[in-house]
């Protein structure tokens, strides 16, 4: 396996792109993640999306679709699914083939265009990422899943709701400097209090919310990168999966991300790093519950213990583990099958110094994991400067 | 659409029938090929008392399609007197408030209707149990 870089990256703004349809918004992202590597053809195409199949944007074969729309004519193309974790699962794809030496320049796109279907609808795609034969038909929508996971971990190990504040705040505080973030205003803790419930115990400032994204990355060999160039080189140091079972009740520790602990684990052993090397980590706040069940998985708390680094300072630009510092998905925004593109690129930014004014000052190795499911197929990168 | 699907679940949808793995006597539901607790073939059936509590619950407000009419509505997980644990919603709730570790027992109900000319979609469901089991 040869070493990978990261060429260049391309993000839209999370929101509801009314004029955008899901062709537009990826080839956006692609051109721009093109432009900015200074290249005009890879030699694969990966498109990550989770919902396109579910509603009314009535278009599959999403691979060749975009490729013919950003001029990549001919290029191998297709899409890589695995729910909300689509996009590091794209990623990871895109490093093997790169890493291999199988394919030199490759381009994954993260997509999903979510606003112009009806809420119903949407709530029932997202409830796919489930068990359709054990779970969806009782239904569950996809907060309840999370929120049966946060009220058995809160029985358990004692937190009061209150205690899961500091993630919302944090990622509202941070996304409000990041002009791409879906959410671009403060939170107190007071809102957070009066939020209106969704599914108890999650309410709504402990939801991500979703919208119409975007974000592209170009990746290739790392020895055509040199250090002293316009910017540091970012080496994928770590790449690693892992699976549990898909639905709540088949997991045998239901409160841990057990699939995370193992691919974090791999992707430590693999980049020669440990929790106290990481500098910022974009995890995959999809629900405030999500937030302190990574962070144990990734080696930062103590199981049952992760709300207290929401609480006292560690997560915050500066602390011992910054977390979401776009925003996460909580303020920057869910686009399901877009985020974990979205997470590696903006890790990718911190890496390069260009953050602007989400900038964690002196990152050098970045974490990032996408959680597909409510804990089923997890992916875990580390990012290093080199 | 999906009749067949609803009908190759029956057996569990209606009757709570699992499995027994023969080589660890792991009770497993749903049933699978594989003993998820030591990796033997499993094929042998085992009929669920229908008996358990409640591992943790939610209320569902913002409902999917096809569940709208019944929101808001409690789904649980539920943790089997035999052990494995399913997801159900819970019914018969009356003012009684649900809690962690309630005592909860089996009902058939319907799950789910697809409009007026859709099917009707029957399965289980729990209830406080009636009596101490
Ligand atoms: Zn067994």
């Amino acid at each position: 396996m040869r070493d990978v870089a990261i060429y260049g990256t391309g993000m839209l703004q999370v929101s509801e792109h009314w004029d955008l349809s899901i062709i537009d918004l990826a080839g956006r992202a692609a051109l721009e993640a093109l432009n900015d590597a200074g290249l005009e053809r890879v030699d694969a195409l990966l498109v990550t999306n989770m919902l396109a199949a579910c509603h009314s944007t009535g278009q599959l074969n999403l691979g060749a679709r975009v490729a013919d729309w950003v001029g990549l004519h001919g290029v191998e193309a297709y899409k890589v699914e695995a729910a909300c974790g689509s996009g590091g699962a794209g990623f990871r794809s895109a490093w093997l083939a790169v890493a291999s030496g199988a394919i030199d320049l490759a381009l994954v796109v993260g997509v999903e265009k979510m606003t112009e279907t009806p809420g119903p609808e949407i709530t029932a795609g997202l409830a796919t990422a489930a068990d359709a034969d054990f779970e969806v038909p009782m239904g569950p929508s996809f907060v309840a899943l999370n929120a049966l996971i946060m009220r058995r971990y809160q029985h358990e190990y004692g937190w009061p709701h209150e205690a899961f504040a500091g993630f919302s705040i944090n990622a509202h505080a941070n996304g409000a400097r990041n002009p791409l973030a879906r959410l671009q205003d403060p939170i107190t803790a007071e809102d957070y209090r009066k939020a209106r419930m969704v599914s108890d115990p999650i309410n709504l400032l402990d939801a991500s919310p979703v919208g119409d994204g975007a974000a592209a990355i170009v990746l290739g060999p790392a020895e055509r990168v040199f250090p002293g160039g316009r910017r540091p080189r970012v080496l994928v140091a770590g790449s690693a999966a892992a699976t549990d079972s898909i639905a709540i009740h088949d997991r045998n520790a239901p409160l841990r991300l057990t699939a995370a602990e193992k691919s974090a684990a791999a992707a430590y052993a693999m980049a020669g790093a440990g929790p106290g090397d990481i500098d910022v980590f974009e995890l995959h706040d999809a629900f405030s519950i999500m937030s302190a069940l990574s962070l144990e998985a990734c080696g930062f708390a103590e199981p049952g213990q992760g709300p207290r680094l929401g609480d006292d300072g560690s997560i915050l630009p500066g602390g011992r583990i910054p977390v979401a510092s776009f925003g996460g998905l909580k303020a920057r925004g869910h686009p399901v099958g877009a985020t974990g593109v979205y997470q590696l690129a903006e890790v990718t930014r911190q890496l390069w110094g260009e953050a602007g004014a989400c900038q964690i000052d002196g990152a050098r190795v970045g974490l990032a994991q996408n959680i597909g499911g409510s804990g089923a197929t997890i992916v875990t990168h580390v990012l290093r400067q080199a | 659409m999906e009749v067949s699907r609803h009908w190759r679940l029956k057996q569990q949808r209606y009757a709570l029938v699992g499995e027994v793995c023969p080589s660890c006597q792991h009770k497993i539901f749903p049933p699978r090929d594989i003993c998820p607790d030591c990796g033997e073939e499993a094929r042998t059936t085992y009929q669920f008392s229908g008996r358990g509590e409640v591992f943790s619950f939610t209320t569902v407000r913002n409902a999917p399609t096809g569940f709208e009419e019944s929101a808001p509505y409690t789904v649980a997980l539920i943790k089997l007197d035999e052990g494995p644990m399913l997801t159900a919603q819970l019914t018969d709730l009356g003012e009684k408030p649900v809690e962690i570790g309630m005592p909860v027992e089996m009902v058939t109900r319907r799950l789910r209707s697809d409009g007026d000319r859709g099917m009707l979609v029957y399965g289980y469901k729990f209830r406080p149990a009636l009596k101490a089991a």
